[in-house]
């Protein structure tokens, strides 16, 4: 019973939001007290379905090139050859988590301008931390019986990486990809205060327009889209955790 | 034949291994004891250049270990660390399959290895070879990790305290089975223990190592006999000196004609064990019966006791 | 002793060519169209350009010479210093006489050897992986010659400096603004909080729940929490008598309070309940053997022991409370993020710089005070990083 509420709810929660994505007007009533008498009650300037993509697209697009940058760096400084940045690189992390995401997005305008960019260098500075540092606990924390075993059963360098070190390491990594990816969606709404097409578009113009149910649906539709996110990566770290 | 001709390790300023020279000879079982940081592992570990050495060579079959590349060299030589290593997303087979595959074995040949080795170990095939590592009980992970490493048929095994993570039942047996295991396929093993029982159960020769020297290398009886230092026989235990004589030889070579009553002791049982079973029935002579069932004469305390002192 | 090349000191060096041929500083007609860039010699009045270069040559070959982490965090130092100064020097020098549209910004140059030798300082400090205290010196000394800056006037004709003259008086309304956001929603957050995670430790059928709750108010997106309070908070302040007496408002600095102190709940009850969980059964178990009533076990030998992970829970909360506080201003919260909004506005990049620099060096000067902290406070002395 308790097991298969979770896996219900999470259906649950999909239906909801696919379903309110491709009719929102099924809604209406239930966000229709939050607004004023003849305010529009479903955000109507755009359609919500291409907005949720395209907030989807971009932080897909962003995270994809956040973890191909930051495994390749973790991998480098966890090798011999890199080994001299890796104090470096650990205070660099701690340094960079430091940065407001609004101040790298505002940052981010004068040099490349308005729109799509800005967002996704923000969200693929911000993404790199995470992912680079989970990367780097799981490849210097593996035990040591296993990597001097390898070593041992005569594995090249690059074959230890690719068939021992990552794939041990892969729980890890996932976890901080999960991070940043719920982390983006969340700082790609602010993407819309530099005109970025995603859903902050709908939450703004609620916040301009005094409309409460254009906040709430945004708000909510990014939460459900976490949640989601979220719940699928946790899934895939614990089926792979049990093997280790 | 393996070959260590004055070879140095140098730390940091700290030579963990100084200008050891030592020859193994094939199909025997040469084990290191020492403290820890004696550099016996170190040493270990320069055979299959998992630490390059600084000076000196070491010759496998009289060829230089460097002429081909570390991880070629590591692939023709088993090695079996404490705690086993074991791989744990692959399963017991895919482990165990490690070197075939690195050798680019076919598949056919490696399904048929690995289910020899497991049957070799007592492991059902059917039942662990799809298992994980951590399904496993600890003696059954540390058989798997000696089987991955004789995978690919290596003429030389190195251990690296293969033993030392079980406890004192299982680990008899292990030992057994290593004895076992290397009769069946002649490989050398070079075994690294701080445990000298371990030592005396196993070894051909004895290395004993101490701040990166090497005190002695000869057989058993020798150490005991013989003990080059202070630091041997101090490590040889003076007060286990006689046991350890004893433990070496069987009953057969102590048997003399004769009849004695009571129950009959196994021609193959060592010595030691014959005399602490007169010692505890109280009697001054026993039966001895040979393996298949015939009895061939008896064993006497004198007997036992006279070799204890060093008699031949 | 050996000269090995440093591989860290290639990338310097690489890195401090191309800030040396890009433009040090922009002069632009007002201040929001594009400028024209200088080089470093053409930046700076006579002598104080090749001094500016002498000194990135030097620093560049000590980080490629020197290994050892004190010769490379004083020349970094230098470097930075000089930096500093020269930024101001080439303000006043590039602005014309009786001009007082003209701008004058540091260019692309500038920011690249600024990241190059922070870099290089950066490698230093974590080679030397100094003590706690010594760390705050850092960050002390740091201030100090910033301030220092600042008060002298050297930087009085640099463009961010120019937006801050003229907004001078608002400028401190809304720094004061966003650090009572900050950390007035982390204070009330720790008060509910550490009850509440220590309430959840011993009740453990509650964790999952509380947890859970918290985890979720996470997954909504800032800027929509900041919104969606505005709603409640508007009523209880039309309808709770006493509510809007004491400052509850429907927009302004009360939703985006409520907001932040919402997110900072989760990392602490979590730390909380991770902190006293972690504490090793021996030390629960001695401390009864002892005859400690729980109430004194919790006070003398729980909460020390989980001290170091609370800090960290607070950590988390004060660096991010500090970073979303700048939203605060969407919703007319005010704090730094109303310069960075009016900014995007206008297209005025120095008036986003006035508000995301600040910001930046709040959230840092934070995580360094309070990763002091941490190490401080923690049981076992601080990770040496072995290699």
């Amino acid at each position: 019973m308790s097991r298969v509420t979770p896996t219900l709810l999470r259906a649950l929660l999909l239906a909801l939001l696919v379903t309110f994505l491709l009719a929102p007007e099924t809604f209406e009533p239930l966000l229709r007290p939050l607004v004023q008498q003849n305010a529009p009650v479903i955000y109507a300037q755009g359609n919500l379905m291409s907005l949720t993509l395209q907030h989807l697209a971009t932080v897909f697009a962003a995270t994809l090139a956040a973890t191909i940058v930051a495994v390749s760096l973790a991998v480098l400084v966890s090798r011999p050859i890199g080994a001299e940045f890796l104090p470096l690189s650990r205070s660099l992390v701690n340094i960079g988590q430091t940065f407001p995401p609004v101040a790298v997005l505002a940052l981010a305008v004068p040099v490349v301008g308005f729109g799509e960019k800005p967002t996704l260098i923000a969200l693929f500075l911000y993404g790199l931390l995470p992912i680079f540092e989970n990367t780097l606990t799981g490849l210097t924390t593996l035990p040591r019986a296993v990597v001097e075993a390898a070593r041992g059963t005569g594995m090249t360098g690059w074959q230890r990486l690719v068939k021992i070190e990552l794939p041990l390491a892969m729980p890890v990594i996932l976890a901080g990809i999960r991070l940043s990816v719920v982390i983006s969606l969340a700082t790609a709404t602010i993407g819309s205060t530099v005109a970025a097409r995603t859903l902050g578009e709908v939450i703004i113009a609620g916040l301009q327009s005094n409309n409460l149910a254009y906040v709430v649906q945004g708000g909510l539709i990014v939460g459900a889209l976490a949640v989601l996110i979220y719940d699928g990566f946790s899934a895939v770290e614990r089926r792979l955790a049990v093997r280790s | 034949m393996i070959e260590i001709d004055h070879v140095s390790k140098v730390y940091d300023g700290k030579t963990v291994v100084d200008d050891i020279s030592l020859t193994i000879e094939p199909h025997t079982i040469a084990v290191i004891v020492g403290t820890s940081g004696s550099g016996k592992t170190t040493l270990l570990r320069m055979i299959n250049r998992l630490v390059e050495l600084d000076a000196g060579m070491v010759r496998l079959d009289g060829e230089d270990n460097r002429t081909i590349p570390g991880y070629e060299l590591r692939r023709r030589i088993g090695y079996a660390i404490q705690g086993h290593g074991l791989f744990p997303h692959r399963t017991v087979a895919e482990n165990i399959a490690t070197v075939p595959r690195l050798n680019g074995w076919d598949r056919r040949r490696t399904t048929e290895k690995v289910r020899e080795l497991l049957s070799l170990f007592q492991l059902d095939p059917d039942a662990f070879g799809p298992r994980y590592p951590h399904e496993l009980s600890g003696g059954e992970q540390q058989r798997v990790g000696v089987a991955r490493a004789l995978a690919a048929e290596p003429n030389v095994l190195l251990m690296d305290e293969p033993f030392g993570a079980l406890d004192p039942i299982i680990r008899a047996k292990a030992q057994d089975d290593l004895l076992a295991i290397q009769k069946h396929f002649g490989t050398t093993i070079i075994l690294v223990t701080h445990d000298m029982n371990e030592a005396f159960h196993l070894a051909d020769k004895i290395a004993v190592m101490d701040g990166g020297r090497l005190l002695q290398f000869g057989p058993p009886d020798e150490l005991v006999r013989r003990p080059a230092t202070g630091f041997v026989e101090a490590m040889v235990g003076a007060g286990d000196r006689p046991f350890r004589l004893l433990s070496m030889r069987r009953v057969a070579d102590a048997a003399e004609a004769g009849e004695a009553s009571g129950p009959a002791l196994a021609a193959s049982m060592n010595q030691q064990d014959a005399l602490a079973e007169l010692m505890w029935s109280g009697r001054p002579a026993a039966p001895v019966v040979s393996a298949d069932g015939t009895m061939t004469g008896r064993v006497t305390l004198d007997a036992l006791l006279k070799r204890a002192r060093g008699a031949p | 002793m050996t000269f090995r090349i440093d591989k860290l000191g290639v990338l310097i060096v690489v890195l401090a060519i191309y800030g040396v041929l890009s433009p040090f500083a922009t002069l632009k007609a007002n201040r929001i169209v594009p400028g024209e860039g200088f080089d470093i010699l053409e930046a700076l009045p006579g002598g104080f350009g090749r001094l500016m270069l002498l000194a990135v040559v030097g620093g560049a070959a000590m980080a490629l010479l020197r290994r050892e982490a004190l010769w490379r965090l004083l020349s970094a130092s230098v470097v930075l210093a000089a930096l500093f100064a020269c930024v101001g020097l080439a303000a006043a020098y590039l602005t014309p006489a009786d001009n007082s549209y003209a701008r004058v910004s540091p260019a692309s140059g500038f920011w690249i050897l600024l990241f190059t030798f922070s870099l290089l300082a950066t490698d230093g400090i974590s080679r030397m992986n100094p003590r706690p205290s010594v760390r705050l010196l850092f960050l002390a000394l740091a201030i100090g010659i910033v301030s220092v800056i600042l008060l002298s006037g050297l930087w009085t004709d640099l463009s961010v400096m120019k937006e801050y003259a003229a907004r001078a008086d608002v400028f401190w309304t809304e720094a004061s603004r966003h650090l009572l956001l900050a950390l007035g929603s982390l204070i009330a957050a720790a008060v509910v909080g550490l009850p509440i995670g220590i309430f959840c430790e011993r009740v453990p059928a509650l964790r999952s729940a509380v947890l859970n709750t918290l985890n979720l108010v996470q997954t909504i997106p800032s800027i929509a929490l900041f919104g969606i309070m505005i709603a409640p908070l508007g009523w209880i302040a039309a309808n709770v008598p006493g509510a809007y007496a004491i400052g509850v408002r429907g927009i302004g600095v009360a939703p985006a309070f409520v907001a932040l102190f919402l997110y900072s709940l989760l990392p602490i009850v979590a730390n909380t309940v991770a902190g006293l969980s972690g504490v090793p059964r021996q030390a629960r178990e001695a401390a009864r053997g002892l005859g400690m009533t729980s109430a004194q076990r919790l006070i003398r030998v729980e909460f020390p022991l989980a001290l170091p992970v609370i800090l960290t829970g607070i950590r988390i909360v004060l660096v991010q409370n500090i970073g979303l506080a700048t939203i605060a201003a969407l919703i007319g919260g005010g704090g730094f993020g109303t310069f960075v909004f009016q900014g995007l506005g206008q297209t005025a990049t120095d008036l986003v710089l006035l508000g995301a620099l600040p910001t930046v060096a709040l959230a840092f000067a934070s995580a360094v005070v309070l990763d002091a902290l941490i190490d401080m406070n923690a049981v076992a002395p601080p990770r040496k990083d072995t290699r």
